[in-house]
Protein backbone atom coordinates (compact mmCIF):
# COMPACT_ATOMS: atom_id res chain seq x y z
CA UNK A 1 0.00 0.00 0.00
CA UNK A 2 3.10 2.13 0.23
CA UNK A 3 3.86 1.04 -3.02
CA UNK A 4 1.42 3.30 -4.96
CA UNK A 5 2.54 6.78 -2.67
CA UNK A 6 6.27 6.10 -3.71
CA UNK A 7 5.49 5.95 -7.34
CA UNK A 8 3.16 9.32 -6.99
CA UNK A 9 5.24 12.82 -6.93
CA UNK A 10 4.66 14.15 -4.35
CA UNK A 11 6.25 17.64 -5.24
CA UNK A 12 2.95 18.01 -7.10
CA UNK A 13 0.72 18.47 -3.51
CA UNK A 14 -2.02 20.58 -3.68
CA UNK A 15 -0.99 23.54 -1.64
CA UNK A 16 -2.17 24.49 1.64
CA UNK A 17 -4.94 26.85 0.52
CA UNK A 18 -7.03 23.98 -0.72
CA UNK A 19 -7.80 23.34 3.11
CA UNK A 20 -9.56 26.03 3.23
CA UNK A 21 -11.25 25.20 0.33
CA UNK A 22 -11.93 21.88 1.78
CA UNK A 23 -13.31 22.93 4.89
CA UNK A 24 -15.30 25.38 3.07
CA UNK A 25 -17.46 22.58 1.00
CA UNK A 26 -20.60 21.69 3.00
CA UNK A 27 -20.44 17.80 1.18
CA UNK A 28 -17.09 17.44 3.12
CA UNK A 29 -19.15 17.93 6.92
CA UNK A 30 -22.11 16.13 6.21
CA UNK A 31 -23.41 12.18 5.73
CA UNK A 32 -21.61 9.06 7.26
CA UNK A 33 -18.48 9.68 5.71
CA UNK A 34 -18.62 13.62 6.78
CA UNK A 35 -16.25 15.36 9.05
CA UNK A 36 -19.02 15.88 11.49
CA UNK A 37 -20.03 12.20 11.79
CA UNK A 38 -15.70 10.93 12.22
CA UNK A 39 -15.50 13.94 14.69
CA UNK A 40 -18.42 12.08 16.67
CA UNK A 41 -17.18 8.71 16.09
CA UNK A 42 -13.53 10.05 17.56
CA UNK A 43 -15.05 11.24 20.59
CA UNK A 44 -17.08 7.69 21.01
CA UNK A 45 -14.10 6.11 20.88
CA UNK A 46 -11.90 8.37 22.99
CA UNK A 47 -14.65 8.38 25.99
CA UNK A 48 -14.96 4.25 26.08
CA UNK A 49 -10.93 3.72 26.46
CA UNK A 50 -10.77 6.73 28.79
CA UNK A 51 -13.93 5.09 31.75
CA UNK A 52 -11.82 2.02 30.96
CA UNK A 53 -8.54 2.94 31.66
CA UNK A 54 -9.85 5.40 34.87
CA UNK A 55 -12.02 2.57 36.14
CA UNK A 56 -8.40 0.48 35.85
CA UNK A 57 -6.02 3.35 36.82
CA UNK A 58 -7.68 5.34 39.23
CA UNK A 59 -8.27 2.49 42.03
CA UNK A 60 -4.42 1.00 41.28
CA UNK A 61 -3.00 5.11 41.72
CA UNK A 62 -4.96 5.38 45.02
CA UNK A 63 -3.54 2.08 46.25
CA UNK A 64 0.01 2.68 45.85
CA UNK A 65 0.15 5.37 47.04
CA UNK A 66 -2.04 5.14 50.10
CA UNK A 67 -0.15 2.09 50.90
CA UNK A 68 3.61 2.90 49.18
CA UNK A 69 3.21 -0.37 47.83
CA UNK A 70 4.23 -1.24 44.24
CA UNK A 71 5.76 2.28 43.64
CA UNK A 72 8.96 0.70 41.27
CA UNK A 73 6.61 -1.63 39.43
CA UNK A 74 4.48 1.18 38.41
CA UNK A 75 6.39 3.45 37.51
CA UNK A 76 8.80 1.22 35.74
CA UNK A 77 5.61 -0.43 33.71
CA UNK A 78 4.78 3.26 32.97
CA UNK A 79 8.46 4.38 31.65
CA UNK A 80 8.43 0.64 29.60
CA UNK A 81 4.90 1.39 27.97
CA UNK A 82 6.23 5.16 26.26
CA UNK A 83 9.08 2.77 24.45
CA UNK A 84 6.24 0.36 22.89
CA UNK A 85 4.98 2.08 19.10
CA UNK A 86 1.63 2.32 19.39
CA UNK A 87 0.78 0.90 15.78
CA UNK A 88 3.51 -2.13 16.30
CA UNK A 89 1.68 -2.90 19.17
CA UNK A 90 -2.18 -2.76 17.54
CA UNK A 91 -0.87 -4.98 14.58
CA UNK A 92 -0.01 -7.34 16.52
CA UNK A 93 -3.01 -7.99 18.71
CA UNK A 94 -5.15 -7.66 15.78
CA UNK A 95 -3.02 -10.74 14.49
CA UNK A 96 -3.32 -12.58 17.41
CA UNK A 97 -6.71 -10.94 18.85
CA UNK A 98 -9.25 -11.16 15.40
CA UNK A 99 -9.33 -14.66 15.23
CA UNK A 100 -10.48 -15.29 18.77
CA UNK A 101 -13.30 -12.85 18.02
CA UNK A 102 -16.46 -14.06 17.14
CA UNK A 103 -18.74 -11.15 16.97
CA UNK A 104 -18.59 -9.37 13.85
CA UNK A 105 -22.42 -7.90 13.83
CA UNK A 106 -22.68 -3.73 13.84
CA UNK A 107 -23.18 -2.24 17.07
CA UNK A 108 -25.88 0.60 16.25
CA UNK A 109 -24.52 4.21 16.30
CA UNK A 110 -20.84 3.25 17.20
CA UNK A 111 -19.59 0.46 14.92
CA UNK A 112 -20.39 -1.07 11.33
CA UNK A 113 -21.14 -4.72 10.48
CA UNK A 114 -17.21 -6.34 10.66
CA UNK A 115 -16.19 -3.74 12.96
CA UNK A 116 -15.80 -5.31 16.37
CA UNK A 117 -12.46 -7.74 16.03
CA UNK A 118 -10.70 -4.67 14.66
CA UNK A 119 -11.89 -2.25 17.44
CA UNK A 120 -11.05 -5.06 20.80
CA UNK A 121 -7.25 -4.86 19.56
CA UNK A 122 -7.19 -0.76 19.67
CA UNK A 123 -9.25 -0.18 22.25
CA UNK A 124 -7.05 -2.58 24.38
CA UNK A 125 -4.06 -0.48 23.25
CA UNK A 126 -4.96 2.63 23.90
CA UNK A 127 -6.22 1.60 27.37
CA UNK A 128 -2.54 0.68 27.80
CA UNK A 129 -1.38 4.17 26.12
CA UNK A 130 -4.16 5.96 28.86
CA UNK A 131 -3.44 3.98 32.25
CA UNK A 132 0.52 5.42 32.75
CA UNK A 133 -0.37 9.09 33.35
CA UNK A 134 -3.38 8.49 34.90
CA UNK A 135 -1.38 5.59 37.52
CA UNK A 136 1.52 8.10 37.79
CA UNK A 137 -0.45 11.08 38.55
CA UNK A 138 -2.73 9.57 40.74
CA UNK A 139 -0.16 7.69 42.77
CA UNK A 140 2.51 11.27 43.23
CA UNK A 141 -0.75 13.20 44.07
CA UNK A 142 -1.69 10.84 46.66
CA UNK A 143 1.98 10.89 47.85
CA UNK A 144 2.23 14.25 47.88
CA UNK A 145 -0.63 14.65 50.28
CA UNK A 146 1.48 16.24 53.32
CA UNK A 147 1.80 13.53 56.09
CA UNK A 148 0.40 16.35 58.69
CA UNK A 149 -2.48 16.65 56.87
CA UNK A 150 -3.15 12.40 57.04
CA UNK A 151 -1.71 12.17 60.70
CA UNK A 152 -4.65 14.78 61.80
CA UNK A 153 -7.26 12.55 59.66
CA UNK A 154 -6.05 9.25 61.62
CA UNK A 155 -5.61 11.24 64.98
CA UNK A 156 -9.40 11.80 64.16
CA UNK A 157 -10.45 8.61 64.19
CA UNK A 158 -10.69 8.23 60.64
CA UNK A 159 -10.66 4.97 58.99
CA UNK A 160 -8.11 3.85 56.07
CA UNK A 161 -11.08 3.93 53.69
CA UNK A 162 -12.40 7.35 55.21
CA UNK A 163 -8.79 8.62 55.02
CA UNK A 164 -8.51 8.04 51.49
CA UNK A 165 -12.19 9.28 50.33
CA UNK A 166 -12.07 12.46 52.60
CA UNK A 167 -8.47 13.99 52.49
CA UNK A 168 -6.30 11.97 49.96
CA UNK A 169 -8.87 12.16 46.74
CA UNK A 170 -9.56 15.85 47.66
CA UNK A 171 -6.14 16.91 47.81
CA UNK A 172 -4.78 15.10 45.01
CA UNK A 173 -7.48 15.72 42.81
CA UNK A 174 -5.78 18.58 40.72
CA UNK A 175 -2.77 16.05 40.11
CA UNK A 176 -5.02 13.00 39.59
CA UNK A 177 -7.06 15.51 37.06
CA UNK A 178 -4.07 16.75 34.97
CA UNK A 179 -3.46 12.86 34.43
CA UNK A 180 -6.53 12.30 33.16
CA UNK A 181 -6.34 15.38 31.07
CA UNK A 182 -3.23 14.29 29.44
CA UNK A 183 -4.22 10.79 29.22
CA UNK A 184 -7.23 12.75 27.15
CA UNK A 185 -4.80 14.17 24.80
CA UNK A 186 -2.66 11.57 24.12
CA UNK A 187 -6.26 9.30 23.19
CA UNK A 188 -7.52 11.47 20.59
CA UNK A 189 -4.24 12.36 18.93
CA UNK A 190 -3.13 8.21 18.68
CA UNK A 191 -6.45 7.49 17.94
CA UNK A 192 -6.00 8.78 14.31
CA UNK A 193 -3.76 5.13 14.28
CA UNK A 194 -6.99 3.16 14.77
CA UNK A 195 -7.97 4.09 11.13
CA UNK A 196 -5.16 1.85 9.50
CA UNK A 197 -7.20 -0.95 10.16
CA UNK A 198 -10.47 -0.75 7.74
CA UNK A 199 -14.15 -0.85 9.20
CA UNK A 200 -12.83 1.96 11.82
CA UNK A 201 -13.82 5.59 12.12
CA UNK A 202 -12.74 8.37 13.67
CA UNK A 203 -11.21 11.55 11.95
CA UNK A 204 -7.70 9.07 11.17
CA UNK A 205 -9.79 7.79 7.95
CA UNK A 206 -9.71 11.16 5.99
CA UNK A 207 -5.89 10.97 6.83
CA UNK A 208 -5.36 6.60 6.10
CA UNK A 209 -7.58 7.20 2.81
CA UNK A 210 -6.38 10.25 1.83
CA UNK A 211 -2.85 8.63 1.10
CA UNK A 212 -4.09 6.70 -1.25
CA UNK A 213 -5.48 9.77 -3.22
CA UNK A 214 -2.63 11.72 -2.06
CA UNK A 215 -2.60 14.28 -5.42
CA UNK A 216 -6.27 14.53 -5.90
CA UNK A 217 -7.09 18.25 -5.13
CA UNK A 218 -10.99 18.06 -3.68
CA UNK A 219 -10.17 14.90 -1.26
CA UNK A 220 -6.53 13.69 -0.74
CA UNK A 221 -3.90 15.83 0.88
CA UNK A 222 -6.28 18.95 1.79
CA UNK A 223 -8.40 16.23 3.86
CA UNK A 224 -5.52 15.14 5.26
CA UNK A 225 -4.21 18.10 6.68
CA UNK A 226 -8.16 19.58 7.41
CA UNK A 227 -8.51 15.79 9.32
CA UNK A 228 -4.73 16.88 11.46
CA UNK A 229 -6.14 20.35 12.37
CA UNK A 230 -9.59 18.85 13.37
CA UNK A 231 -7.70 16.74 15.60
CA UNK A 232 -5.55 19.21 16.99
CA UNK A 233 -8.54 21.85 17.72
CA UNK A 234 -10.55 18.57 19.32
CA UNK A 235 -7.90 18.11 21.51
CA UNK A 236 -7.24 21.82 22.65
CA UNK A 237 -11.12 22.15 22.96
CA UNK A 238 -11.54 18.86 24.66
CA UNK A 239 -8.46 20.14 27.64
CA UNK A 240 -10.17 23.72 27.39
CA UNK A 241 -13.34 22.07 28.95
CA UNK A 242 -11.91 19.34 31.19
CA UNK A 243 -10.44 22.54 32.82
CA UNK A 244 -13.70 23.85 33.76
CA UNK A 245 -14.89 20.06 34.83
CA UNK A 246 -11.20 20.53 37.17
CA UNK A 247 -12.38 23.85 38.44
CA UNK A 248 -15.43 22.83 39.09
CA UNK A 249 -15.00 19.54 40.94
CA UNK A 250 -11.52 20.72 42.83
CA UNK A 251 -12.35 22.43 46.63
CA UNK A 252 -11.48 26.22 46.08
CA UNK A 253 -9.73 25.13 49.23
CA UNK A 254 -7.24 22.88 47.17
CA UNK A 255 -6.90 24.94 44.06
CA UNK A 256 -5.90 27.92 46.01
CA UNK A 257 -8.52 30.20 44.24
CA UNK A 258 -9.04 31.85 47.58
CA UNK A 259 -5.46 32.64 48.39
CA UNK A 260 -3.58 34.37 45.13
CA UNK A 261 -0.44 33.06 46.51
CA UNK A 262 -0.38 29.34 45.64
CA UNK A 263 -2.12 29.61 42.19
CA UNK A 264 0.54 28.61 40.37
CA UNK A 265 1.32 25.19 42.04
CA UNK A 266 -2.22 23.99 40.75
CA UNK A 267 -2.65 25.28 36.94
CA UNK A 268 -1.77 22.18 34.94
CA UNK A 269 -0.38 22.10 31.49
CA UNK A 270 0.59 18.72 29.30
CA UNK A 271 4.10 19.38 30.01
CA UNK A 272 3.33 20.14 34.26
CA UNK A 273 2.19 16.09 33.79
CA UNK A 274 4.92 14.93 31.84
CA UNK A 275 7.39 16.12 34.65
CA UNK A 276 5.02 14.14 37.25
CA UNK A 277 5.94 11.22 35.18
CA UNK A 278 9.66 11.44 35.26
CA UNK A 279 9.78 10.51 39.08
CA UNK B 1 10.36 -15.73 6.56
CA UNK B 2 11.67 -16.56 10.42
CA UNK B 3 12.01 -13.74 12.90
CA UNK B 4 15.17 -13.55 12.53
CA UNK B 5 15.61 -12.96 8.80
CA UNK B 6 12.94 -9.71 9.09
CA UNK B 7 15.41 -8.65 12.21
CA UNK B 8 18.19 -8.53 10.05
CA UNK B 9 17.16 -8.37 6.47
CA UNK B 10 18.89 -5.58 3.66
CA UNK B 11 15.95 -3.81 3.86
CA UNK B 12 15.05 -3.63 7.63
CA UNK B 13 19.10 -2.41 7.79
CA UNK B 14 18.18 0.52 5.55
CA UNK B 15 15.06 1.28 8.14
CA UNK B 16 17.40 0.79 11.12
CA UNK B 17 19.38 3.72 9.26
CA UNK B 18 16.68 5.74 8.60
CA UNK B 19 15.23 5.11 12.01
CA UNK B 20 18.45 5.61 14.19
CA UNK B 21 19.02 8.73 12.36
CA UNK B 22 15.17 10.31 12.91
CA UNK B 23 16.09 9.48 16.50
CA UNK B 24 19.27 11.02 17.15
CA UNK B 25 18.88 14.02 15.26
CA UNK B 26 15.60 15.52 17.01
CA UNK B 27 17.59 14.89 20.40
CA UNK B 28 20.62 16.78 19.63
CA UNK B 29 19.08 19.92 17.46
CA UNK B 30 16.24 19.95 20.12
CA UNK B 31 18.56 20.20 23.19
CA UNK B 32 20.47 22.60 21.32
CA UNK B 33 17.45 25.07 20.55
CA UNK B 34 15.54 24.01 23.74
CA UNK B 35 19.17 25.09 26.32
CA UNK B 36 18.89 29.13 25.21
CA UNK B 37 14.70 29.05 25.26
CA UNK B 38 15.31 27.39 28.82
CA UNK B 39 17.48 30.26 30.01
CA UNK B 40 15.08 32.91 28.88
CA UNK B 41 12.49 31.38 30.93
CA UNK B 42 14.62 31.01 33.95
CA UNK B 43 16.30 34.44 33.77
CA UNK B 44 13.79 36.59 33.01
CA UNK B 45 10.93 35.36 34.96
CA UNK B 46 7.96 37.55 33.01
CA UNK B 47 8.45 35.40 30.35
CA UNK B 48 8.45 31.60 31.89
CA UNK B 49 4.63 31.42 32.13
CA UNK B 50 3.97 32.32 27.96
CA UNK B 51 7.41 30.53 26.55
CA UNK B 52 5.36 26.97 29.33
CA UNK B 53 1.99 27.59 27.76
CA UNK B 54 3.46 28.02 24.32
CA UNK B 55 5.55 25.22 24.18
CA UNK B 56 2.86 22.81 26.40
CA UNK B 57 0.48 23.73 23.33
CA UNK B 58 2.82 22.67 20.64
CA UNK B 59 3.12 19.00 22.03
CA UNK B 60 -0.45 18.62 22.15
CA UNK B 61 -0.44 18.45 18.17
CA UNK B 62 -0.61 15.24 17.42
CA UNK B 63 2.21 13.43 15.38
CA UNK B 64 0.20 13.17 12.38
CA UNK B 65 -0.33 16.08 11.46
CA UNK B 66 2.74 17.83 11.93
CA UNK B 67 4.16 14.83 9.61
CA UNK B 68 1.46 15.89 7.10
CA UNK B 69 1.48 19.89 7.63
CA UNK B 70 5.03 20.62 7.94
CA UNK B 71 5.75 19.40 3.90
CA UNK B 72 3.81 22.43 2.86
CA UNK B 73 5.38 24.88 5.16
CA UNK B 74 9.42 23.29 4.54
CA UNK B 75 8.32 22.58 0.47
CA UNK B 76 9.70 18.77 1.80
CA UNK B 77 7.92 15.59 -0.03
CA UNK B 78 5.23 14.51 2.03
CA UNK B 79 7.50 10.57 2.73
CA UNK B 80 10.49 12.56 3.24
CA UNK B 81 11.90 11.62 6.63
CA UNK B 82 13.20 15.15 7.25
CA UNK B 83 9.21 15.92 8.13
CA UNK B 84 9.62 13.24 10.65
CA UNK B 85 12.56 14.65 11.71
CA UNK B 86 11.57 17.98 12.03
CA UNK B 87 8.45 17.38 13.79
CA UNK B 88 10.32 15.19 16.68
CA UNK B 89 12.55 18.16 17.34
CA UNK B 90 9.46 20.13 17.90
CA UNK B 91 8.20 17.60 20.45
CA UNK B 92 12.04 17.88 21.67
CA UNK B 93 12.12 21.33 22.34
CA UNK B 94 8.41 21.93 23.59
CA UNK B 95 9.44 18.88 26.11
CA UNK B 96 12.69 20.52 27.45
CA UNK B 97 12.69 24.10 26.95
CA UNK B 98 10.20 23.78 30.50
CA UNK B 99 12.85 21.55 32.12
CA UNK B 100 15.83 23.20 31.30
CA UNK B 101 13.91 26.77 32.83
CA UNK B 102 13.26 24.42 35.80
CA UNK B 103 16.26 22.81 35.67
CA UNK B 104 18.40 25.88 36.08
CA UNK B 105 15.45 28.19 38.35
CA UNK B 106 16.02 25.45 41.16
CA UNK B 107 20.35 25.58 41.87
CA UNK B 108 20.16 27.28 44.75
CA UNK B 109 20.30 31.20 45.10
CA UNK B 110 23.37 30.72 48.00
CA UNK B 111 25.30 28.57 45.84
CA UNK B 112 25.46 31.39 42.59
CA UNK B 113 25.73 33.80 45.38
CA UNK B 114 28.89 31.83 46.36
CA UNK B 115 30.04 31.99 42.91
CA UNK B 116 29.54 35.32 42.65
CA UNK B 117 31.45 35.93 45.97
CA UNK B 118 34.31 33.91 44.19
CA UNK B 119 34.97 36.18 41.16
CA UNK B 120 32.99 34.04 38.98
CA UNK B 121 31.37 36.44 36.46
CA UNK B 122 27.43 35.58 35.25
CA UNK B 123 28.27 33.79 32.37
CA UNK B 124 30.80 31.70 34.22
CA UNK B 125 28.39 31.30 36.99
CA UNK B 126 26.09 30.07 34.20
CA UNK B 127 28.17 27.68 32.47
CA UNK B 128 30.52 26.06 35.32
CA UNK B 129 27.51 26.14 37.81
CA UNK B 130 24.28 26.83 37.28
CA UNK B 131 23.86 24.24 34.10
CA UNK B 132 26.10 21.31 35.51
CA UNK B 133 24.45 21.53 38.60
CA UNK B 134 20.64 21.70 36.17
CA UNK B 135 21.92 18.62 34.23
CA UNK B 136 19.88 15.62 36.41
CA UNK B 137 17.02 17.71 35.80
CA UNK B 138 17.24 18.07 31.85
CA UNK B 139 18.66 14.36 31.50
CA UNK B 140 15.92 13.47 33.16
CA UNK B 141 14.07 15.22 30.64
CA UNK B 142 16.13 14.10 28.23
CA UNK B 143 15.62 10.77 28.70
CA UNK B 144 11.64 11.08 28.51
CA UNK B 145 11.95 12.84 25.09
CA UNK B 146 14.46 10.36 23.28
CA UNK B 147 12.35 7.38 24.05
CA UNK B 148 8.80 8.81 23.10
CA UNK B 149 10.69 10.03 20.14
CA UNK B 150 11.43 6.49 19.30
CA UNK B 151 8.15 5.14 19.77
CA UNK B 152 6.82 8.64 17.45
CA UNK B 153 9.02 7.58 14.73
CA UNK B 154 7.04 4.48 13.58
CA UNK B 155 3.65 7.13 13.06
CA UNK B 156 5.30 7.90 10.22
CA UNK B 157 4.16 4.43 8.40
CA UNK B 158 0.83 5.88 8.65
CA UNK B 159 1.32 8.44 5.51
CA UNK B 160 3.97 5.82 4.33
CA UNK B 161 7.37 7.02 5.45
CA UNK B 162 9.74 4.82 4.86
CA UNK B 163 11.63 3.84 8.75
CA UNK B 164 11.16 0.66 10.78
CA UNK B 165 7.71 1.02 11.16
CA UNK B 166 7.26 -0.29 7.67
CA UNK B 167 7.96 -3.87 9.14
CA UNK B 168 4.27 -3.06 11.22
CA UNK B 169 2.97 -2.04 7.55
CA UNK B 170 4.96 -5.89 6.26
CA UNK B 171 3.30 -7.76 8.96
CA UNK B 172 -0.07 -6.51 8.54
CA UNK B 173 -0.54 -6.77 4.63
CA UNK B 174 1.32 -9.96 5.09
CA UNK B 175 -1.02 -10.89 8.23
CA UNK B 176 1.88 -12.40 9.63
CA UNK B 177 2.82 -11.67 13.51
CA UNK B 178 6.11 -12.19 12.74
CA UNK B 179 7.71 -8.88 10.96
CA UNK B 180 5.35 -7.19 13.37
CA UNK B 181 7.39 -8.56 16.39
CA UNK B 182 10.66 -7.91 14.70
CA UNK B 183 9.48 -4.55 14.49
CA UNK B 184 8.93 -3.95 17.84
CA UNK B 185 12.10 -5.21 18.90
CA UNK B 186 14.00 -3.28 17.32
CA UNK B 187 11.91 -0.26 18.61
CA UNK B 188 12.43 -1.21 21.89
CA UNK B 189 16.15 -2.10 21.29
CA UNK B 190 16.39 1.47 19.94
CA UNK B 191 14.75 3.43 22.87
CA UNK B 192 16.79 1.52 25.53
CA UNK B 193 20.16 2.27 23.75
CA UNK B 194 19.09 5.83 23.57
CA UNK B 195 17.91 5.85 27.18
CA UNK B 196 21.00 4.31 28.28
CA UNK B 197 23.22 6.64 26.04
CA UNK B 198 21.61 9.88 27.62
CA UNK B 199 21.74 7.79 31.42
CA UNK B 200 25.48 7.56 30.71
CA UNK B 201 26.53 10.95 29.31
CA UNK B 202 24.52 12.72 32.10
CA UNK B 203 26.53 10.73 34.50
CA UNK B 204 29.68 10.96 33.04
CA UNK B 205 29.28 15.10 33.24
CA UNK B 206 27.93 15.01 37.09
CA UNK B 207 30.79 12.66 39.03
CA UNK B 208 29.26 14.61 41.81
CA UNK B 209 26.62 13.15 42.39
CA UNK B 210 28.02 9.57 42.70
CA UNK B 211 30.36 11.08 45.30
CA UNK B 212 27.81 12.20 47.31
CA UNK B 213 25.65 9.30 47.09
CA UNK B 214 28.86 7.38 48.09
CA UNK B 215 29.03 9.02 50.97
Amino acid sequence: MTLSLQAADDSLLPPLGRVGVWFNDPDNWTGPQGLLARIVEHLEYTAIVLVIAVLIALPLGLLIGHTGRGVVLAVGLANAFRAIPTLGLVILLVGWLRPLIEFKGAVPGLLQKGAFPFFVPVMIVLVLLALPPILTSTYAGVKNVDPAVRDAAKGMGMTGWQVVRKVEIPNALPLIASGIRSATLQVIATLTVAAYLPFLGGLGRFIKDGTGRLLDPRYGYPAMVAAGLTVALLAVAIDGLMNLVQRAVVSPGVSGRFSKKDRTAVTSSPTSVAQVVQE
Amino acid sequence: MTIWSYLTNAQTMEWLVTTLWLAAVPIVVGLAVALPIGWVASRYRWSYPPIVSIFGILYTIPSLVLFLVLPGILGTGILSPVNVAVALTVYTIALLARTVADGLSSVSQDTLAAAAAMGYTSRQRLLKVQLPLALPVIGAGLRVAAVSNVSLISVGSVIGVSQLGGLFVTGYVNSSVTPTIAGLIWFVVIALVFDAIVLLVVRSLTPWQRAVSAR
